[in-house]
């Protein structure tokens, strides 16, 4: 199927997709949460009519749309890149894949764009409440387009709803609701977007502080600080509980990147959740160091979140090489683990089998096309296997995963104690006075962009080498170009949206430090 | 209902959701014309802040039609994603970069401490009038020209152009199109200004300029339609699904569809009297008469490309490689759903005319310029 597996050209190709994908999140998530604050800010201006409200509004709306805009910028990139770079892919999966990206341009993109106009022009021309739904249906909008290409996202990491067709050679849909209501898709959907929120939260939470701290702007500021404080803890508190089901979904359905997560190579029964902790730097598979250089564990606890059960066996990377532990399915049935080896072989088997049913087609032989395709349906589930040669290639990156994925949850619970802390100094009129804290406020904003990059770290680096969870390495989903083409892209993809991130830093903190104005500019 | 709808039904009613979205889209390109005119139709600070901002409210709309575009065409023909994209690979990315750069000039411009300048904005903006419009014409080019590709037995592709996609640009009649696209682009630039602009110096040159690009137009326009009508197609046997050159393919198409051809001439007529029109008399509903012909006119492009037994995706490499509309679409399960997600289309519509006739009602001028509002 793939003939020549030139490893250039995939890294490169993986280096443009992460590199144009984390440029893209370092917008989206303002964009989904601050969205949301404005329309809260809005709709009190409305009800009390009190003009403060609205300059709050406005002067967030401002840094709103130097945000979005490069988001736009950002984003259209991301959706061609599928065909562009992972064209075998495309056609792979693209009829189930295709039809979010189609339905999220078509039900969220336009509402967005139609009622941004309204929201930034239509002040003066629209009545007030008229102007209140366009803002709210920004909101929703964006966080609609978010929904679709989280469930096209979740498909990948945990392929449902379809079957694999033998004569088109590709994956085709059996159920649209399958795929849109999987467990993961919904779970990635709602911790992504509430941990926007948060962002959000503690993007205007910092700003205001800042104005606090130089004693402007100090109504504006306390009224953010609080909505926005309020905001963000109910978001943190919904982001913990479906943290903990996106952990849970990826103990049952990607267990490997569960044990990178926690750095795990032996597994065990009774596992504890590592809080802090350090991988062995240059740890192999074989090897006999330990798994940690040191750890700080809290006993049973990772055992317990992934099953659901104290005692359960959490499988770490060298159990998935080799198998033979004993795991239960979805269904409640026991099986015995297959070895990667044995993965690879029945990968082969399937593609050496799709080969044969594809010929016995080409010359009608009906008889060696039933028996291949039945080879082939016996062995699918490990379709993608086909394509490796070495079992340890199924493992990711360990050590950054292991890293991202505690910085992205010890940060998330920092968080959680700096929204109560701003709560309570608020309620009590004493946040002003804390200068330490509004300081450590402004400095929080780019955690929580580390927290939240982190969290996409950890979902996909975690899941290499897969495109399509056992379904599609990336050296088979890769488009057949030359290396040096992507490469060149690459370079240049890094110099123009770094030339933008440098423009949007210096107008937006240009613009706060302007501050409010009526008139918004 | 659309359960009862055969495979071939539904590959042709989403054809015609993509050839609309297509031509709805060149219709829109009216915004990269109008940012290509910026400096030719103003002369002073308040007239090009004038035109950014009478595009500026209109950019993200051909924005999103590009990207529901792209998205549609990826879920009604992802054989056609998969091979165009992966293979075409740099008159896709330029066009990307194209539009990159598009989306944050009009909020970066104006914005003090923007670190590029202004300038440097307004050059982003006039790249993605020129190269926007010339490569997509490019590309749709294709769709007549064919590009040399060969996609295998489990239908993954290999491009075997030399230049990855950049050889399509010296083909001179994909180039014929593009060109016609940028000076047709430019033409409904300046159709919308006099639409929507409501400065006398302005007015004064855009006639001037509306002649000036009508006639390129028309010239590159003329050389890419005739030609198209005598040369050799890529026609398919509905039963065998055999690809082979037929002589006077698209000619064929047009008098074998009449409904369409007729499309094709009221479309033409249309942009051409819209251009007419706004010439010899002082006018500013020109826009709607070229803009509606237009759209008939890429629609019926559209449709000769695909319909009637016709490969939309030529391979002059390996003709049966081919792709046609049965070989390159989504399942039938696929386009089903997908066309229950279509019904939302003619509310999509609704909602956006009615929010831009709330906002709309009234010419940009100067004192508006001065208002207290949202400013590019």
């Amino acid at each position: 199927m793939i003939e020549h597996l030139d490893s250039a050209l995939v890294n490169w190709s993986r280096a443009q997709f992460a590199l144009t994908a984390m440029y893209h999140w370092l917008f989206v998530p303002l964009t989904l949460g601050i969205t949301f604050i404005i329309a809260f800010m809005e709709t009190i201006y409305v009800k009390t009519g009190d003009p403060e409200w609205k300059k709050a509004t406005k002067f967030w709306m401002t840094l709103f749309g130097i945000n979005f805009a490069i988001g736009v910028a950002t984003g259209i990139i991301l959706e061609f890149e599928f065909g562009t770079n992972w064209s075998n892919y495309s056609w792979f999966v693209g009829d189930i894949f295709g039809a979010p990206l189609a339905i999220e341009g078509i039900m969220a993109f336009f509402m967005e764009s139609t009622f941004i106009a309204i929201m930034f022009f239509g002040w003066n021309k629209v009545s007030k409440k008229s102007h209140l739904i366009s803002t709210w249906l920004v909101a929703i909008g964006s966080n609609l387009s978010a929904l679709w290409i989280l469930v096209a996202n979740g498909w990948m990491q945990f392929p449902t709803g379809m079957h694999f067709n033998a004569d088109t050679a590709r994956n085709e849909m059996l159920n649209f609701w399958e795929v849109f209501l999987s467990p993961v898709a919904i779970n990635k959907f709602l911790h992504t977007i509430t941990s926007a929120y948060v962002l959000a939260s503690i993007f205007v939470i910092g700003v205001s502080a800042w104005f606090l701290l130089k004693g402007r702007e100090q109504l504006l500021a306390k009224r953010s600080i609080i909505i926005a404080a309020i905001f963000g803890l109910l978001s943190s508190l919904f982001l913990v509980y479906t943290g903990d089901g996106s952990a849970y979904q990826v103990a049952q359905k990607q267990p490997m990147k569960l044990a990178a997560m926690e750095g795990l190579y032996k597994g065990t029964k009774g596992a504890g959740l590592i809080v802090v902790g350090m991988p062995t730097p240059g740890k192999e598979l074989n090897d006999s160091n330990d798994d940690y250089v040191f750890k700080f564990e809290i006993p049973k606890l990772l055992s317990f979140l992934s099953y659901r059960d104290t005692e359960a066996f959490v499988p770490g990377v060298k159990n998935i090489v080799e198998g033979g532990y004993e795991y239960v399915d979805e269904k409640g049935e026991k099986h015995l683990a297959v070895s990667a080896t044995e993965k690879i072989n029945q990968g082969k088997l399937a593609i050496k089998s799709l080969r044969e049913y594809k010929n016995a087609k080409e010359i009608n032989d009906t008889e060696k096309q039933e028996e291949s395709l039945k080879i082939f349906n016996e062995n699918f589930k490990y379709f993608g296997y086909g394509f490796l040669n070495d079992p340890k290639s199924i493992i990711p990156n360990v050590p950054v995963t292991f890293y991202s994925f505690h910085i992205m949850v010890g940060l998330g619970f920092y968080f959680i104690i700096l929204f109560v802390a701003v709560i309570i100094l608020t309620f009590r009129d004493k946040l002003t006075e804390k200068r330490w804290l509004l300081r450590l406020a402004v400095f929080t904003i780019p955690l929580a962009y580390i927290a939240s990059m982190s969290g996409w770290i950890v979902a996909e680096v975690g899941r290499q080498p897969w495109t399509i969870q056992d379904l599609l390495p990336t050296v088979a989903a890769v488009s057949q170009i030359d290396a040096s083409a992507v490469q060149i892209t690459f370079w240049l993809f890094l110099l123009i949206f770094t030339a933008l991130l440098i423009a949007e830093l210096k107008i937006m903190i240009k613009q706060i430090k302007i501050g409010p104005k009526e008139g918004g500019h | 209902m659309f359960e009862s709808l055969s495979h071939l039904v539904l590959q042709q009613y989403w054809w015609i959701i993509i050839s609309l979205l297509g031509a709805i889209l060149v219709f829109l390109l009216f915004v990269q014309g109008g940012q290509t005119l910026i400096y030719t139709l103003g002369k002073t600070d308040m007239e090009r802040r004038i035109l950014v901002n009478s595009l500026g409210r209109k950019w993200e709309f051909t924005f999103t039609t590009f990207v529901t575009f792209g998205g549609a065409f990826f879920a009604s023909f992802p054989l056609f994603y998969s091979t165009s994209f992966g293979g075409a690979y740099w008159v896709w990315m330029l066009i990307l970069f194209a539009f990159i750069i598009q989306a944050i000039s009009y909020e970066f411009r104006s914005k003090p401490n923007n670190f590029l300048g202004a300038k440097t904005y307004e050059v982003f903006l006039f790249i993605n009038g020129a190269l926007g419009t010339i490569l997509l014409g490019i590309a749709v080019a294709t769709f007549f020209t064919g590009s040399e590709f060969f996609v295998n037995e489990m239908n993954f592709s290999n491009w075997e152009g030399a230049a990855m996609g950049l050889e399509l640009a010296l083909n001179p009649h994909n180039l014929s199109l593009g060109l016609a696209i940028f000076f047709l682009a430019r033409v409904l630039g300046i159709l919308y200004f006099m639409n929507n602009v409501d400065e006398s110096n302005i007015a004064v040159r855009t006639k001037k300029q509306l002649i000036y690009n009508a006639i390129p137009f028309v010239v590159f326009f003329l050389i890419f339609v005739v030609w198209l009508m005598f040369i050799e197609g890529f026609a398919y046997d509905p039963v065998t699904k055999n690809v082979s050159y037929e002589s006077f393919k698209y000619l064929h198409n047009f008098l074998q569809m009449p409904i369409v051809l007729i499309i094709f001439l009221i479309g033409v007529l249309l942009v051409l009297f819209g251009i007419g029109k706004s010439i010899l008399k002082n006018c500013s509903d020109g826009i709607w008469y070229s803009g509606i012909g237009t759209i008939l006119t890429v629609l019926a492009l559209f449709l000769i490309a695909g319909f009637n037994n016709t490969a939309f995706y030529p391979s002059t490499f390996d003709l049966q490689s081919s792709l046609t509309i049965e070989n390159a679409s989504s399942s039938k399960y696929t386009l089903k759903a997908m066309s229950y997600v279509s019904l939302m289309v003619p509310f999509v519509a609704a909602y956006i005319w009615f929010a831009w006739k709330s906002i709309n009602n009234k010419k940009i001028d100067k004192s508006e310029m001065e208002e207290d509002i949202h400013i590019y």
